[in-house]
């Protein structure tokens, strides 16, 4: 057992949110989507494209970071002895929280991470994604409150534990087997977009050399931006929530520094001024992620580590992703697509429902 | 008083919640809590501490740790 672990204490946490905003701001600075550095739904709704999960002709790339991600938090997992496999705890409750996360997300056009980021763009659209995620955070915490529970997890094999950071570097030789062709959208198994946001993109070694620290250091200090926000309205305490500031703080700086910064709520990348619409997207993602334990990219660091339940709830987003293309849910630089409102309200009365019946007394 | 707690396969924020709970209706003595992730063993640990309880020591027990706070 390692006490002194320095990611997990309170520099550590703070350092590491300071590393994830400069580095997301430099992925933007060598290719990434505006504001876009690092998007843990959006990019997994680009791997969904890749896939053909979904036919979004301009989100479709199997984003390295995602891969990344997975797999730095399984090798710091495996070389700290963290790797531990558990699963088993209400699967199919995480997957469809997992896919009205996404929903969410996508109407907003963002995860937690791209909210703090297109803030520190400048996108002051994000003010109120980011105030719909503390709200829907907060009714999360009145479940928790009143002994919501998705019940105990059980250690499992190290195999099952594995699938998740397998996968992961299966898609990635994917990656190098199918490669991305000039002007061409697809290239073997893999789709590729020619424009729009899926076709910016940093190079496949930079951003899964990025992927993989963030990854690592992630898993390490227990980065999680929807705990920031749960610790602070349930405990009183600040933990996490220095780490999310300082994302903010340093990819506002480096933002200064490329030339990235932007103020104003029009003419926003990858971004809409339906006002409404994002807090409410966002008020969804925040519950669901509340009531799922985590947010996006925690969910990914989890599942490097061998949780079985968190990859279920990455597969489900990937899914729901799939969803809010095929079926109109997302929403694009024009608004809300045509069944946005209508899954937006779905996916509340869903999360209420889970939230209120799953309570129990004396786990 | 004392009294045990077992987290073990409860996903965040819940250990911590239990702990709370635990400090809430037990003003002093010892408390044992069985949790079986890093994340939980640490987080519990910062509560317990936030909170006036010491941790009094740490061990591991089978393929989780065995956590003793105390307050006098």
């Amino acid at each position: 057992m390692r006490m002194n672990n320095f990611l997990a204490s309170r520099w550590g946490i703070i350092s590491v949110g300071a590393i994830i905003g400069l580095l997301a701001a430099v992925l933007q600075k060598l290719g990434n989507p505006g504001n876009m550095g690092i998007c843990v739904a959006c990019f997994e709704r680009d791997i969904a494209g890749a896939l053909g999960l979904h036919r979004a002709e301009a989100v479709q790339y199997l984003r390295p970071e995602i891969l990344g991600f997975v797999l730095g938090a399984f090798l710091a997992a495996l070389l700290f002895r963290e790797f531990k496999p558990r699963a088993g705890s209400a699967p199919i409750v995480r997957f469809i929280l997992g896919a009205f996360a996404m929903i969410g997300a996508l109407v907003f056009l963002g995860c937690p991470w791209r909210a703090m980021l297109r803030l520190a763009g400048g996108d002051l659209t994000a003010v109120l994604g980011i105030a719909g995620l503390v709200f829907g955070v907060w009714v999360g915490t009145l479940f928790l409150k009143n002994g919501y529970t998705l019940g105990r997890a059980q250690a499992t094999s190290k195999t099952a534990g594995a699938i998740m950071p397998f996968m992961a570097l299966g898609l990635l030789l994917f990656l190098f087997i199918y490669p991305q062709i000039q002007g061409e959208g697809v290239s073997g198994v893999l789709f590729y977009s020619v424009k729009g946001p899926g076709s910016m993109h940093a190079s496949l070694l930079v951003s899964l050399a990025i992927g993989l620290v963030v990854g690592g250091m992630a898993q390490q200090s227990r980065f999680c931006t929807m705990g920031a926000l749960r610790d602070l309205v349930l405990f009183g305490q600040t933990h996490l929530l220095g780490g999310v500031i300082a994302l903010v703080l340093f990819a506002f700086l480096a933002n200064l520094v490329f030339g990235q910064f932007n103020l104003g709520f029009t003419g926003q990348p990858v971004a809409h001024t339906m006002h409404f619409w994002n807090f409410a997207g966002m008020t969804l993602a925040g519950l669901a992620f509340s009531l799922a334990g985590g947010c996006p990219g925690r969910q990914l660091f989890l599942s490097g580590e061998g949780d079985g339940d968190a990859a279920v709830f990455v597969i489900g987003m990937v899914a729901g992703a799939a969803f809010a293309h095929n079926f109109g849910l997302a929403s694009s630089a024009a608004g809300i697509g045509p069944l946005g409102a209508a899954a937006v309200g779905t996916g509340l009365v869903v999360c209420l429902l889970i939230g209120w019946g799953m309570r129990a007394k004396g786990i | 008083m004392n009294s045990t707690i077992d987290a073990r396969g409860l996903s965040c924020p819940q250990p911590v919640i239990l702990v709370m709970g635990k400090i809430k209706e037990q003003a002093s003595g010892a408390i044992e809590i069985l949790v079986d992730t890093d994340t939980a063993r640490e987080n519990v640990s910062r509560a317990a501490k936030s909170k006036g309880w010491k941790v009094d020591r740490t061990e591991q027990d089978g393929a989780g740790y065995r956590i003793v706070i105390l307050k006098e």
